[in-house]
């Protein structure tokens, strides 16, 4: 378990625990948390779980694979933090994680 | 207008019906909202059923469109194992199975598509499966593993999604396809040439052109497919994905208009006020394209479920989406954007033979269509296109040397 909190684009936090194994957008979309969409349940195919992550967390978050590395080089209002929250898996190392959320995902 | 403390019936817990109810909380309302379901699981995803949860990659959790609690939470009651057998829309009551009437102040339907199912001697022997729900996925992968035959009748994606992953469990899979090709209806020549060369180098054979007459079995269970030429396919199971028909029964017993799903506009509304429509069970209209069709994926259903609650809510109306659909196959990521209406030229942009390549479909100079292998640059700026109807070059675009963003610049 992780406690983790998204911060919308107009400042709500929103704080949840979510198990490991699941990844970040998982976490997101079963606590129906606004402003993740996750149109393909991560598939890795539809950049609308797009978030930031904190510069203190990226080396716990992991690395990006090519593939989402091409799907955020297309993707809107993309930032060196930019992550694809699908592809971050929730361990108990990401306990305290933040990222916030872009203005779209569209 | 909007009411927001109004009653919302769900009906059809699927994944546009679980997914409304989360944003109409999310858009604010705060009314009651009921949601009728007549699977007896919550709201699920499907796409991984023929995917990573068939091969075993996913389990049951990760299947869940929400936590368990959610429904409880957030003043959701959900009603499973209930299937809705009527509607009275002067009443503004449904009734269910289980006797019990529920009324409401706005109902939304969302009642999917159910497998088509067919009707030649032999179908109701045991191991003839289809593949819509968690159920059928059940089945189907008991069905699976080393030294099996799995038949798959029609060779639509999730009939290729599945030999795949009977591959991966050790199986043997044999696709029976009445045209000849692949995907006939829902892509391009270049593609069903390339999906069918690398499912065949995976060990998956073809029967193309075939027609079945019926379903051969021993003791109750099915034992082969016989063809209309007198062939018999030998197999453990056969798997039947001929399509699916829009579960718009109950709609048009009330009177609401359907056309291959229950026709509804750009804000999901039925012609009743009360009454909207959302998911695989309705027919939209498509701006872009100046067409009413009905979509089968869940970004459409997400759209939808997302505009519904808006306009329920009286929140300003969203841009529509472009459509769009993926398929994982293997190590293949097939991304499509756009449906090929009035499409004129087929482009084929990076090489096939590298697994990694796009057919773009053309009108004039717009994109009226993406199908992109392995290759999410043309995907993406694709999709873009599409929305933007930007012209763009055609030399530049069939030039993999020139980078996506340079041809949409
Ligand atoms: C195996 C498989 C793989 C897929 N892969 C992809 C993919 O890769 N990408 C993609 O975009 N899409 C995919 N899809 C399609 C996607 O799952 C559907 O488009 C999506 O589920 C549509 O959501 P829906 O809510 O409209 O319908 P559904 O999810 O089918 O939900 C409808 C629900 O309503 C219930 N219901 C029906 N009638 C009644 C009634 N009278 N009373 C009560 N309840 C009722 C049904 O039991 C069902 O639970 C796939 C589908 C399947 C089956
Ligand atoms: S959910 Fe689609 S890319 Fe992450």
């Amino acid at each position: 378990m992780a406690k983790i909190t998204y911060i919308e684009h107009d400042g709500t936090e929103h704080t949840v625990d979510v198990k490991t194994g699941l990844s970040v957008m998982e976490g997101a979309i079963k606590n129906n948390i606004p402003g993740i969409d996750a149109d393909c349940g991560g598939a890795c195919a539809c950049a609308t779980c797009h978030v930031y992550v904190d510069e203190a967390w990226t080396s716990k978050t992991g690395e990006k694979s090519a593939m989402e590395e091409s799907m955020l080089d297309f993707a809107e209002n993309v930032e060196p933090s930019s992550r694809l929250s699908c592809q971050i898996k929730v361990t108990d190392g990401l306990d305290g994680l933040t990222v916030r959320l872009p203005e779209s995902q569209h | 207008m909007a009411d927001p403390k109004a009653k919302v019936v769900i009906l059809g817990a699927g994944h546009a019906g679980g997914s409304v109810a989360g944003f109409l909380r999310q858009v604010g309302h705060e009314g009651p909202i009921v949601l009728i379901g007549e699977e007896p699981i919550p709201p699920y995803q499907r796409p991984p059923l023929s995917k990573a949860w068939l091969k075993g990659e996913a389990d049951a959790d990760s299947l869940a469109l929400r936590g368990a609690d959610w429904y409880d939470d957030n003043g959701c009651e959900l009603k499973l194992n209930v299937r809705a057998v009527s509607l009275d829309r002067a009443a503004k009551t449904v009734a269910l199975s289980t006797g019990e009437t529920v009324s409401y102040d706005i109902l939304i339907i969302a009642t999917g598509a159910r497998a088509r199912r067919l009707t030649i001697p032999g179908a109701d022997l045991d191991g003839i499966l289809e593949l819509r729900t968690a159920a059928d996925a059940e089945q189907l992968k008991r069905a699976l593993g080393p030294g099996k035959t799995l038949a798959i009748i029609g060779g639509g994606y999730i009939g290729l999604e599945a030999a795949a992953s009977a591959r991966a469990l050790g199986a043997s899979a044999v696709i029976l396809e009445r045209e000849q090709r692949i995907l006939a209806r829902v892509a391009c020549q270049a593609l069903s040439d390339f999906f069918t060369a690398y499912h065949q180098a995976r060990g998956v054979s073809f029967r193309l052109g075939v027609e079945i007459t019926a379903f051969e079995g021993e003791a109750g269970k099915v034992t082969g497919v016989r063809l209309a030429d007198g062939g018999l396919i030998a197999c453990d199971a056969a798997l039947v994905g001929v399509g699916a028909i829009p579960n718009d029964d109950l709609a048009r017993a009330a009177g609401l208009e359907c056309a291959n799903g229950i026709v509804v506009d750009l804000q999901a509304r039925t012609a009743d006020p009360s009454i909207y429509a959302i998911g695989d069970v309705t027919h939209r209209p498509l701006p872009l394209y100046g067409v009413t069709h009905r979509l089968e994926s869940v970004p459409n259903a997400l759209e939808q479920a997302k505009v519904a609650a808006g306009e329920i809510f009286g929140k300003p109306p969203l841009t529509p989406e472009v459509p769009w659909f993926w398929s994982d196959q293997y190590d293949l990521k097939l991304q499509i954007a756009g449906l090929p209406f009035d499409a004129d030229t087929i482009l084929v942009r990076g090489d096939p033979a590298a697994a990694k390549f796009a057919v773009f479909h053309l009108k004039g100079d717009l994109v009226q269509a993406v199908e992109a292998v392995n290759s999410p640059p043309e995907f993406m700026m694709g999709r873009s296109l599409i929305g933007s109807r930007k012209p763009v070059s055609r030399e530049k675009l069939a030039d993999s040397s020139i980078s996506m963003k340079e041809v949409a610049a």
